[in-house]
């Protein structure tokens, strides 16, 4: 029995629309995450997969119900004390590309309220583990998808928070990239990090989470462990398990 | 403070990698305040120094148009080219096409005659109206007209001045005449040269005399009125740096991962505003260091900085906060950088056109009188020639400071509301 203790991520009867385009929207969604899963967000395109990271993060805020983080609701204070608790890696890359990876992690680090000496720390760190470290002082402008990918996802850890919220991390990189961020999820999930995560590399995914829930329309359509879905309705790979449940219709 | 002292640093990292951005904001507007002083400076000169050249067709042989030109050379401001006296009028103006001369005049054949005439007509009048007797009397004399050919790149403004010495020079000549027709009609012999001297150039000089609150002397020149000005429009065009730093900020999604982040989104501003306040300040002290020391260098006049330092520092502090707030606002409406850096261009050349940047306001329609109020740039460089100009103290430039203040609140309510609305804060 999960208690609210222990629970990352807790959504309740949350409703949201897009005003200008009612095509996504949650009708009283209920979504539970427990602290220290690698937990997989996936539906077709448009299914409100970004909507909901969204939604988390605060980006955007829920006309009704909640969202809470380790407990804390999010969106609803001011002095965003909340926004300590998780991380996010969005699938654009956010960051300054004039400026080098040591430089970006130094000023997000501050922003995401380290100290000068923690930064460093952490930067040092990151940079290491991540393959930047030779890098490091080089405008990150001339840098290849894949190492642009690496700096997108350490800006997102540097303050070691104990939610990671992902939003298709890997999207356009190649294999070594791949396997590089994923096996640095792993050792982070393993650190205590629970991963909340979305993407199209159903394959990847299948490597990462362990547990997942696929929305479509707006509603959760099925949300379990990854092998008890894929043993319930007879799929050997997450894809087919994907293709049975959301069908193979084009949806954008 | 940690978080701003960052924000800061990662703020001047930016702008000091944006090459063009630098070069539109400090290389752009020492060129453009260099030309600018040095055409206007040349445009005084042109008057008082320089001359203008100018072709003279003197079609007459008698000696009242020698007299003319020796009247018109007088005045200083022509450089006198002679030409036959038989060229034909196509002959002068395909001279004027080939740019020998700005000005060109013909003086009609039969100057000398019909001006004696006229005068011996006017001494006659006058003679009667003493109770003489006078001849030639209430004949009609219709003296030719003088006939001036212009290039016309030669503006109104410098035409009505050349219009205006040649009328003087022109009327020399016929109140000389005419004395000495009034003098031989009454004495029976010629006007003595000393006494003419003494009718003619016994002239009332003009005591030029500028009206300053300081109640300082100093004569305004090029430097003193072209600097403040072009130091104001080089801070509003920082548009094309931070206006485009804040729509790649927005397209990059850097704004939407500081949103998700534990630190209020008004640090960043905040630090936008600091790091460009400080850069108005450098075009300013740049532009500044350039007149007072550069400009004496080149042949143009030094200027001279306001007695008030500390009212100098308030204005351009207060112009640079809204040329900022302008660059930042632009910057949250524009899409995309193509547009903050065209629309925020173009406005800014229409703001300070209204605003008296280009052509002084009192110069203005009344209809654009009213609408330069609406201009920061105006409230800005009024503040400016209050001080470079009129030696005015700070309490001098409260009323141009306290309307400029209102706007730029005014703007950044404009930039707050568009962050708002585009969920970006």
């Amino acid at each position: 029995m999960v208690t609210m203790a222990d629970l990352a991520v807790d959504i309740q009867n949350l409703t949201f629309s897009y005003t200008e385009d009612a095509g996504v929207h949650f009708a009283g969604l209920n979504l539970q995450i427990p602290k220290g899963e690698r937990f997989g967000i996936f539906g077709p395109n448009g299914a409100g997969k970004t909507t909901l990271m969204s939604l988390m993060t605060g980006l955007i805020s829920a006309e009704s119900g909640s969202i809470k983080l380790l407990g804390q609701p999010i969106g609803i204070k001011k002095d965003k004390e909340v926004n300590k608790l998780f991380g996010f890696v969005p699938q654009d890359f956010s960051f300054y590309q004039e400026l080098s990876p040591a430089e970006n992690l130094e000023f997000f680090g501050a922003w995401a309220g380290l100290t000068k000496k923690q930064t460093n720390q952490r930067t040092t760190e990151l940079l290491e583990v991540l393959g930047l470290q030779d890098v490091r002082n080089q405008s990150v402008e001339k840098f290849s998808g894949g190492m642009k990918r690496r700096v997108n996802l350490a800006i997102g850890v540097i303050h070691n928070p104990a939610i990671l919220i992902l939003d298709e991390p890997t999207v356009g990189v190649d294999v070594q990239t791949r396997h590089a961020i994923i096996d640095y999820l792993h050792k982070i999930n393993d650190a205590g990090t629970t991963l909340v995560y979305t993407s199209h590399q159903l394959g990847e995914a299948e490597d990462l989470c362990n547990e997942v829930a696929l929305i479509d329309d707006g509603q959760i359509i099925a949300q379990g462990d990854l092998d008890g879905l894929m043993e319930k309705y007879g799929q050997p790979t997450l894809e087919g398990l994907f293709l049975n449940l959301t069908g193979k219709q084009y949806r954008d | 403070m940690y978080k701003l002292k960052a924000t800061i640093i990662k703020d001047i990292r930016i702008l000091l990698r944006d090459k063009v951005g630098i070069a539109l904001m400090f290389i752009m507007p020492i060129i453009l305040v260099v030309i600018v002083t040095s055409i206007q400076n040349s445009t005084f000169q042109l008057v008082n120094k320089n001359r203008i050249a100018m072709m003279v067709c003197n079609r007459d042989t008698g000696k009242l148009s020698t007299q003319l030109i020796q009247s018109i050379d007088k005045i200083g401001m022509f450089k006198m080219i002679s030409i036959p006296k038989t060229e034909a009028e196509e002959a002068i103006k395909n001279r004027m096409r080939g740019k020998d001369a700005l000005l060109a005049i013909v003086i009609p054949a039969d100057y000398t005659q019909k001006i004696t005439a006229k005068a011996k007509n006017v001494s006659g009048k006058a003679l009667n109206s003493f109770g003489l007797n006078g001849d030639t009397v209430n004949k009609k004399i219709s003296v030719n007209p003088l006939t001036m050919y212009f290039q016309p790149i030669l503006q109104q403004s410098y035409r009505f001045s050349i219009n205006g010495a040649l009328r003087s020079a022109l009327q020399i000549v016929e109140s000389r005449e005419t004395l000495r027709q009034l003098y031989f009609a009454i004495n029976e012999k010629p006007l003595p040269e000393a006494l003419e001297k003494d009718l003619l150039n016994n002239q009332t000089n003009i005591n030029e005399v500028p009206v300053s609150i300081s109640g300082g002397t100093i004569m305004p020149n090029a430097s003193q009125h072209n600097v403040p000005a072009w130091t104001i429009f080089a801070m509003f065009f920082i548009i094309i740096s931070l206006g485009g730093s804040v729509v790649r900020e927005k397209l990059s999604g850097s704004f939407i991962r500081l949103k998700t982040l534990p630190t209020d989104f008004m640090v960043a501003l905040i630090s936008k505003q600091i790091t460009y306040l400080g850069v108005t300040l450098l075009q300013a002290v740049v532009i500044f260091s350039m007149g007072i020391w550069l400009f004496p260098l080149i042949g143009l006049p030094a200027l001279n900085l306001p007695s008030d330092y500390l009212a100098l520092l308030v204005v351009t502090l207060v112009c640079g906060w809204c040329a900022v707030s302008y660059a930042i606002c632009m910057g949250v409406y524009a899409h995309t950088q193509e547009q903050a850096n065209g629309f925020g261009a173009v406005s800014i050349v229409i703001l300070a056109a209204i605003g008296g940047l280009l052509v002084p306001s009192f110069a203005m329609p009344d209809g654009f009188k009213t609408v330069a109020v609406l201009s920061p740039l105006h409230w800005s460089i009024e503040a400016y020639y209050s001080l470079f100009l009129e030696g005015g103290k700070l309490k001098d430039v409260i009323p141009n400071l306290l309307p400029l203040l209102g706007i730029t609140v005014l703007i950044q309510l404009a930039a707050y509301i568009g962050l708002k609305k585009k969920n970006l804060i």
